[in-house]
């Protein structure tokens, strides 16, 4: 790490050698104490999570719907726990990211392919910077825009708007990995395909794409990850339910709105940390996927 | 044939990312029209009223505009000292090390905290501790949000200044080296240098993430509508107005909230398209 | 340039100029005749044009729409040109510089590639006996036969370099092209490729681009010598190491340049 100085002995003058030394010294150790530093906030709040929240982390979390203000009263003055757990947040959750899913890939795994194989042209570059835009667009303005397309033509709250919203915030995510994985693939690849007389579809779809499987799972992985926690866009769209709702035209939860409307009642509150955590866990383990994955796909 | 229909369908789908951007513009400013009609925009962007009592409506969205400013650039510099050693950590100090790409994994797993995750701890952890140290009689205001926002922000500003620094040619450093430089002169004439446009975009990048924040704002920075005046002010940013009011709004009030969506919009695409030409003239 | 070949050829190149940018050729009016069940080596100096020149003949230029190719390339008298491109890969196998099996594929779909990417359905039995023959025409199928389900990927430069030789010629083609084939690979996997290309020799027809003087001059029965995009010297293989017409010839093969 650190380069000898092995001129010392020379006539020139070295003004401060140990200066400069010391200097060099202090800022590589405050380097990695404020880098260690920047790691904790990620243990304190897991910790805050599981010390608050593993006594309700049961079995019950994952089988009963969110409780009801009133059932949660009567629990808390005869002392006993706050019954339900947040299944309807779950399965809320799973038709909207599914949903959101079905929209999202195919569309965006299309756009990647375009861009990739576009590369140079000026319309790839404005889809590109475009693809950018969305992404930097806030999760809320997104919300707003779910909530205009099909919320108020439809004159309810659904499943299906929070949907398009996870969508939209999915689709840059999907795109750019999708466009950076075919990019890694090699040229020759696609050239091997073509030069054994298989059409462009085929090669694309039996060569590229199989190739490409680890990248695009990756991205679409951490594409799910990232909309899973997102509690804004579905409270302009989604709004929330208190049962289990399969209906993609009716209002739906999610384990972010429940959590939300948890923290906002005071009899309910003590809820709060587990479905945090069961959330941050999912979350958590999405990533790590994604990463191990991503890992393994790279070795091959 | 099959090909043309598949190269069809794929410039379709391209298509369609014009569509949506050009949908998204077209809807918001439609939305927004009527309170651009009734207030006139620079009417509306300049005053700080929010008076939503029937009969005597009257929006503006400055006090969002400043809070939303105010919190993100707040944010921007309390991030700093922590995400960019994070950055020379792992983009220089321990390069391709196992260390650094455990350390650069965690911090990076703090994107991955929803953001009303962060909101529940700034609310239970870091309020009470604002409070206690005498800042402020309940803990919530710009201070607040605007440290729960910088550590949010830190992964976006802290890997890609990372991949930055780690991009600096060995050669360029090693012949600062030679010279007998220390590591520290090294850094700060050789690789700081040359990585510079490069972070600057990363750091607008995190300013453009903190713009939009929601959920956390909304539950630590106390939904008051004025314009804040000092740090344990409370206040609003743009996002937390939408969605602290959108739920019950309705004609001109909703109009407002869109025409402040359509302004957090337009704000962020400046930023990150700053950010994007910033990057792009090191990356040709 | 005259040429000494009179019978009757496989692959006729006349005129043929390939341009990267309008007005300037990387290929410069090469016109050549290619007899059957030989050998042919495309020498020249690294940017002469011999890759080019061998990548029009299966048309891949069309996958980059800047670049043209203008002239003739007869495939038994008829202009591949104006056939339709897919068609004309398959008559004409191609193998690349660096060994590209596809790595998603096991051993035995990579040789069955050509067939399942043009929609071309087998009998279980057809399927093992293309495999076998293509193996054991490529002298690899002692080496594989127990591994059939395992990825291309696993194998050595020089056995996967022979599975893409193998997977052209399970489409049974008229022509095999081959792009420095042995660039990448070690002094031993390179003989083992020399050596099978001289036993294909007696069912294919091969053309092969080559900065290898050595290589040229052991396996090939004719060579073009390429300069700057211009066909300067085509002849049998020993008739141009021993005695080049052409100076330029001269001072490549002496190794003056290149």
């Amino acid at each position: 790490m650190q380069k000898e100085q092995t001129m010392i002995n020379s006539q020139a003058p070295f003004r401060g050698l140990g200066g400069r030394k010391i200097k060099n010294n202090i800022f590589f150790y405050t380097v990695c104490i404020l880098s260690g530093i920047t790691m904790l906030p990620l243990f304190f709040i897991l910790y805050e999570l599981l010390k608050k929240g593993y006594k309700q982390f049961n079995l019950s979390l994952f089988t009963e719907v969110a409780p009801t203000s009133m059932d949660a009263m009567l629990a808390k003055m005869s002392g006993s726990d706050i019954p339900g757990g947040v299944l309807n947040g779950i399965t809320g959750g799973l038709l909207m990211i599914g949903l959101a899913i079905l929209i999202a890939i195919p569309v965006g795994i299309f756009v990647g392919i375009y861009l990739s194989e576009h590369a140079e042209s000026a319309f790839a570059g404005i889809v590109r910077y475009l693809t950018d835009l969305i992404q930097g667009t806030p999760s809320i303005v997104i919300g707003i825009i779910a909530y205009a397309w099909i919320v108020k033509p439809l004159h309810s709250y659904s499943a299906l708007a929070g949907s398009v919203a996870l969508a939209i915030m999915m689709l840059p995510l999907v795109i750019r990995s999708t466009e950076e994985t075919l990019k890694l693939l090699p040229v020759s690849l696609k050239e091997a395909g073509l030069a054994l007389g298989a059409s462009y579809t085929n090669v694309i779809f039996k060569v590229m794409l199989p190739s490409a499987f680890g990248g695009l799972f990756t991205g679409i992985l951490l594409a799910v990850s990232r909309v899973m926690g997102e509690t804004a866009p579905l409270m302009l769209t989604a709004l929330g339910a208190s049962a289990i709702n399969w209906n993609i035209h009716r209002p739906t939860s999610a384990i972010p709105l429940l959590i939300w409307e948890f923290y906002n009642d005071p009899n309910l509150i003590d809820m709060i940390w587990s479905s945090s955590l069961l959330l941050l866990l999912l979350i958590l383990t999405l990533n790590l996927i994604a990463k191990q994955v991503a890992n393994k796909w790279r070795i091959q | 044939m099959k090909d043309k229909i598949f190269k069809f369908l794929l410039f379709f789908a391209a298509c369609s990312i014009l569509l949506l951007t050009a949908g998204v513009i077209y809807t918001l400013v439609g939305q927004a029209l009527g309170t651009f009609q009734y207030f006139g925009f620079f009417g509306f962007i300049t005053s700080s009223e929010w008076d939503p009592r029937a009969g005597q409506e009257n929006y503006g969205a400055l006090a969002f505009i400043t809070g939303t400013v105010i919190t993100s650039l707040l944010a921007l510099l309390f991030c700093i000292p922590f995400s960019f050693p994070v950055a020379l950590f792992t983009g220089e100090y321990f390069r391709g090390k196992k260390i650094a790409s455990m350390v650069g994994s965690v911090v990076n797993l703090l994107a991955g905290i929803p953001s009303i995750v962060y909101g529940l701890w700034g609310f239970y952890t870091l309020r009470p501790l604002i409070v206690s140290l005498g800042l402020s009689d309940q803990g919530f205001g710009i201070l607040t949000a605007s440290l729960v926002l910088a550590i949010m922000i830190i992964p976006y500003a802290s890997s890609l200044s990372s991949e930055f620094l780690s991009m600096v040619p060995n050669d360029l450093k090693e012949g600062a080296y030679s010279l007998g430089a220390t590591r520290l002169e090294v850094i700060s004439t050789v690789s700081f240098p040359v990585a510079s446009s490069g972070i600057l975009s990363a750091y607008i990048l995190a300013l453009g993430r903190a713009l939009g924040e929601t959920m956390a704002v909304t539950m630590l920075i106390g939904n008051t509508n004025n314009i804040p005046r000092s740090l344990t002010d409370t206040g609003n940013t743009m996002a937390s107005i939408i969605a602290n009011q959108f739920g019950e709004a309705g004609g001109l009030k909703l109009s407002s909230l869109i025409a402040i969506g359509l302004l957090l919009f337009l704000i962020t695409a400046i930023i990150n398209s700053i950010a994007k030409l910033t990057m792009k003239r090191i990356n040709p | 340039m005259e040429n000494t070949i009179t019978n009757e050829y496989l692959l006729e190149l006349k005129n043929v100029c390939v341009s990267y940018t309008p007005g300037k050729n990387a290929v410069n009016n090469v016109s050549a005749g290619i007899k059957e069940n030989t050998i042919t080596a495309i020498m020249g100096p690294s940017g002469c044009g011999k890759s080019t020149l061998l990548r029009a003949i299966n048309r891949m230029h069309e996958l980059y729409p800047h670049i043209k190719t203008t002239g003739e390339i007869l495939l038994k008298g008829k202009n591949v040109l104006g056939m339709n491109p897919m068609e004309v890969r398959r008559r004409a196998g191609m193998v690349f510089q660096r060994p590209n099996p596809f790595p998603t594929m096991s051993i035995y779909d990579n040789v069955l590639a050509g067939y399942a990417l043009n929609g071309i359905r087998l009998k279980k039995d057809e399927k093992d006996e293309i495999v076998e023959t293509s193996l054991k025409n490529v002298a690899l199928w002692n080496e594989v036969k127990d591994t059939m389900t395992k990825k291309g990927s696993f194998l050595s430069g020089g056995q996967q370099q022979r599975l893409c030789v193998a997977r052209a010629l399970a489409l049974k083609p008229e022509l095999l092209l081959m792009d420095e084939p042995t660039s990448a690979l070690d002094p031993i996997s390179t003989n083992h490729i020399e050596e099978l290309l001289l036993e294909l020799k007696e069912q294919y027809t091969i053309v092969i681009v080559t900065h290898n003087m050595s290589q040229a001059a052991r396996i090939s029965d004719y060579s073009m010598f390429m300069y700057l995009g211009d066909l300067v010297e085509y002849d049998t293989t020993t008739q141009m190491f021993t005695k080049p017409k052409n100076k330029q010839t001269e001072e490549y093969l002496t190794g003056v340049f290149g």
